[in-house]
């Protein structure tokens, strides 16, 4: 039994109770958020793992085909040919609100109109596994930016659902039972504060009765 | 607001990655790499790709970022193959937030 270090008066009693209605409420709402957050949380791991073995995939065929181009072309000839690109990408974040965790959603941009304006180099001196590989890669980007999405939206969910969950175990476990525990202490205490001045105030009463009119108690009772 | 994105491994493996617009930097050392990450990182990458094999070269550095909002750093397969690396991110990820790898590929 776990009883907090405070005075056993009635109004640490009353703090006590609205305490651990707090504690009650917030530990629910905290397992609520939990339980939602996994449910989320597995969806989103599964389709992760689906995403990042199709990326991987691809992503192995683009390379066999980078690797016979830087094979087929000499280094110097595979540099100028992607030395300057044509395409610029960047992303807009946006967040995205899940049960209070932040996941990022990245929304592609080109500096070109055309997304499929990818070749930065002229083909006459260049392997047609080099235009593959190209082609691949550029193919598989929006794959990889909705990995690269997802994954980090588990890894966050990850963190959030781990720290939700000490909380709930921590409110569940250790608060509320101290309160608990503490509140039936104080009760307990101040009842029998009540007792002993119950029994006092008998005694009071008997020996003022005995000394005023000499009355004597048939039962005995507090003559001892 | 508008970021870029990076991909950080050997020439092999992210050269093909510049065709299509992202700012790709070679980097081989553990100390290379660990100080490619930092600057990306401060310079508001919100993706950053990394090969898998330079990945495990500079995994205290990523653990840095695992938890934080950005940037995501991504472990992709180089030229050399699939060494496993990024699937063991995902479980790592599950084994957090349920306590075992209830995912697990059997």
């Amino acid at each position: 039994m776990a009883v907090m270090n405070i005075n056993p008066t009635r109004m640490e009693l009353n703090n006590l109770k609205k305490k651990l209605v707090t504690a009650r409420r917030g530990h629910k709402l905290l397992k609520d958020k939990c339980d939602e957050l996994m449910r989320q949380f597995m969806s989103l791991v599964k389709e992760n793992k689906d995403l990042r073995r199709t990326v991987e995939q691809k992503l192995k065929e683009a390379n066999q085909h980078m690797a016979l181009a830087g094979s087929v072309m000499s280094d110097e000839e595979l540099n100028t040919a992607l030395m300057v690109p044509m395409q610029q990408m960047t992303v807009d974040v946006k967040e995205k609100n899940v049960m209070s965790v932040k996941i990022p959603k990245f929304d592609i941009k080109y500096r070109t109109s055309d997304e499929s304006d990818i070749y930065p180099y002229g083909f006459a001196y260049t392997s047609g596994d080099l235009d593959i590989a190209v082609k691949d890669f550029s193919d598989i980007l929006r794959d990889m930016m909705k990995l690269a999405e997802i994954e980090k939206s588990c890894q966050l969910m990850a963190s959030e659902i781990e720290s939700t969950r000490r909380r709930v175990n921590a409110l569940e476990y250790t608060m509320i039972p101290q309160y608990e525990d503490t509140i039936r202490y104080i009760t307990m205490k101040l009842d029998e504060n009540e007792r002993s001045s119950t029994t006092r105030l008998m005694k009071v009463k008997d020996m003022m009765l005995s000394e005023k009119h000499n009355y004597d108690d048939p039962s005995g009772f507090m003559q001892s | 607001m508008s970021s870029k994105v990076g991909a950080i491994g050997d020439k092999d493996s992210v050269f093909g990655f510049k065709s299509i617009g992202l700012d790709v930097v070679f980097a081989n050392t553990p100390e290379e790499i660990q100080k490619t990450i930092r600057e990306m990182a401060d310079d508001d990458y919100a993706v950053i790709f990394i090969t898998e094999k330079a990945a495990s070269l500079a995994e205290s550095e990523i653990d840095k970022y695992r938890f934080k909002p950005s940037p995501a750093i991504i472990p992709i397969p180089g030229i050399t193959g699939n060494t496993g690396e990024g699937m063991k991110n995902v479980s790592l990820s599950v084994e957090k937030a349920v306590g075992s790898d209830i995912l697990k590929d059997k």
